[in-house]
């Protein structure tokens, strides 16, 4: 367990004082939410309709983006091959990794959310619904992700391959997480949808990391 | 008793995977499936696009799901075959499982481009659009990213051994999600759209359409069949063209060759672990 701990502290501490990572990525988060308004008018009805689809298209994007530096820079380094050859089986520590990825990308987009709602033009009975949705649904995106960044590693071009691989697998999180809010704002309830994407997230929680840890073994044979 | 049944299984798979002896039974066989592919899906495409009577709904237009149809079961059923052609290869390491998930991969790519386009087609004068967000179109489109995706890893690396495994990998991480995929989409598909897609489900289909879309799914089989064997052969000779080219003999069966250049020069250096 101190391990463990030890290898999250790490990650978190490196992604925050490494030229300002976190900022980056709520950044770039930003700024793809306040591309839409640009690219579809800025008609308030039709921005507040699509709003909660936009903030999560842009929290998928955020988490593509941050995915490379998941595993890519301690394979250069060689800290990858001393992690898995610590006493901590490899599944831990990829759990660790995605626990900090998460830490330093999806909770910081979920704690930004209601200002982008507000931006957006969302409804304000909506904003509780959009952030538990992101709250639940961000750790499946890291988690989801991982597999993709330890499939590329090493390989040519990681970073298109990296959004080609993880995106079609982030259709369900994106499907339940926007539909929370469309269900709420349709008065028909949101949480059928939030179940689903508490599920999603609950069933990538054990077996993304036996997947993530299988690429690496592979990456690092 | 079941022991012995598993290890004849496991003695018969290791005899038809022998590399040369598939060489020697594929190059047998092809000729034959190649016509039988041919023979079928020619007398399907008159049957289905000359003989059968239109719908009485449709009309003419009917004919393209004789097309559509069998393409979409051809491109689940080859998705499958690819998952589990990896599974068979990242658990006994043979490079044959391997080989046949990769010449797998693009046929089936294939297919479901049939699919999707035919299905356009069908949609233009049906629905009024070349795309809708129908469900089903929509897990179809993700499957032929599922496909893009495997071909693109399979091929992004310098160490081929490594592209197939990760590609292997993935295959078995798309086959688990697939489903989920599916289920979502038409999750989010009931909830966007009100049920106003007119299909197929009538009491059943006619026999009179139902015959000729059965040839032609065996034909698109046969056809499978065929276009993998010559794509395995085409494979296996590249990688003796290519050891060639490296050794100047021929790379034994188990041959994994590592990053540094030594290494595989001399490749019986490394001890065979099976």
């Amino acid at each position: 367990m101190a391990g463990w701990l030890g290898l999250f502290r790490r990650d978190i501490r490196l992604s925050l004082r490494q030229g300002g990572e976190v900022g980056l990525v709520v950044g770039f988060f930003v700024l793809v939410v306040l591309l839409f308004p640009f690219g579809v008018g800025p008609e308030p009805e039709l921005l507040g309709r699509i709003g909660a689809g936009i903030v999560w298209v842009a929290a998928l994007l955020a988490a593509v983006l941050s995915l490379d530096r998941l595993f890519a820079s301690d394979h250069a380094d060689g800290g990858l091959d001393l992690i898995a050859l610590s006493a901590m089986p490899l599944e831990l520590a990829v759990f660790a990794k995605v626990a900090a990825h998460w830490v330093t990308t999806g909770l910081p987009v979920t704690l930004i959310s209601p200002l982008l709602a507000a931006f957006v033009g969302l409804d304000p009975a909506a904003i509780p619904v959009l952030m538990l949705g992101l709250l639940l649904g961000t750790p499946a995106l890291s988690l989801l992700g991982a597999i993709a960044a330890a499939l590329t590693l090493g390989a040519r071009r990681p970073g298109v391959l990296v959004s080609l691989l993880a995106l079609p697998l982030y259709l369900p999180p994106l499907i339940f997480g926007a539909g929370a809010v469309e269900a709420m704002l349709a008065a028909e309830g949101a949480r059928a949808h939030l179940m689903l994407l508490g599920a999603v997230t609950l069933a990538a929680l054990p077996l993304a990391p036996l997947a993530t840890a299988a690429a690496l073994r592979q990456a690092l044979d | 008793m079941r022991q012995s049944t598993v290890e004849k299984g496991a003695a018969m798979l290791t005899r038809f995977a022998n590399p040369a002896r598939f060489m020697r039974l594929s190059g047998a066989t092809l000729p034959w499936l190649g016509g039988a592919a041919a023979g079928v899906l020619a007398l399907g495409l008159v049957w289905s696009l000359a003989i059968a009577p239109p719908d009485y709904q449709q009309g003419e237009t009917v004919r393209i799901m004789f097309i559509h149809v069998p393409a979409a079961w051809m491109a689940l059923s080859v998705y499958l075959f690819v998952a589990v052609a990896s599974a068979v290869a990242l658990v006994s390491r043979h490079p044959l499982a391997e080989i046949a998930a990769q010449a797998a991969a693009p046929v089936g790519a294939a297919f479901t481009l049939v699919c999707l386009a035919t299905g356009s087609l069908w949609g233009r004068p049906m629905w009024g659009a070349w795309w809708v967000w129908d469900a089903r179109l929509t897990s179809v489109l993700v499957l032929l990213f599922l496909y893009v995706g495997y071909i693109a890893l399979v091929n992004a690396f310098d160490d081929r051994s490594r592209g197939a495994r990760a590609g292997s990998l993935l295959a078995l991480v798309g086959i688990v999600n697939l489903p989920i995929i599916k289920f979502s989409v038409d999750w989010w598909n009931t909830l966007h759209q009100p049920a106003s897609v007119v299909r197929l489900s009538g009491p059943s289909i006619a026999l009179s359409l139902l015959m000729p879309l059965l040839v032609m799914a065996v034909g698109f089989g046969l056809l499978f069949g065929w276009l993998l064997l010559l794509r395995m052969r085409t494979l296996l000779n590249e990688r003796k063209a290519e050891a060639l080219r490296l050794h100047g003999q021929p790379a034994p069966p188990r041959h994994r060759p590592t990053g540094e250049r030594g290494d595989a020069a001399m490749p019986a250096a490394r001890p065979v672990l099976r």
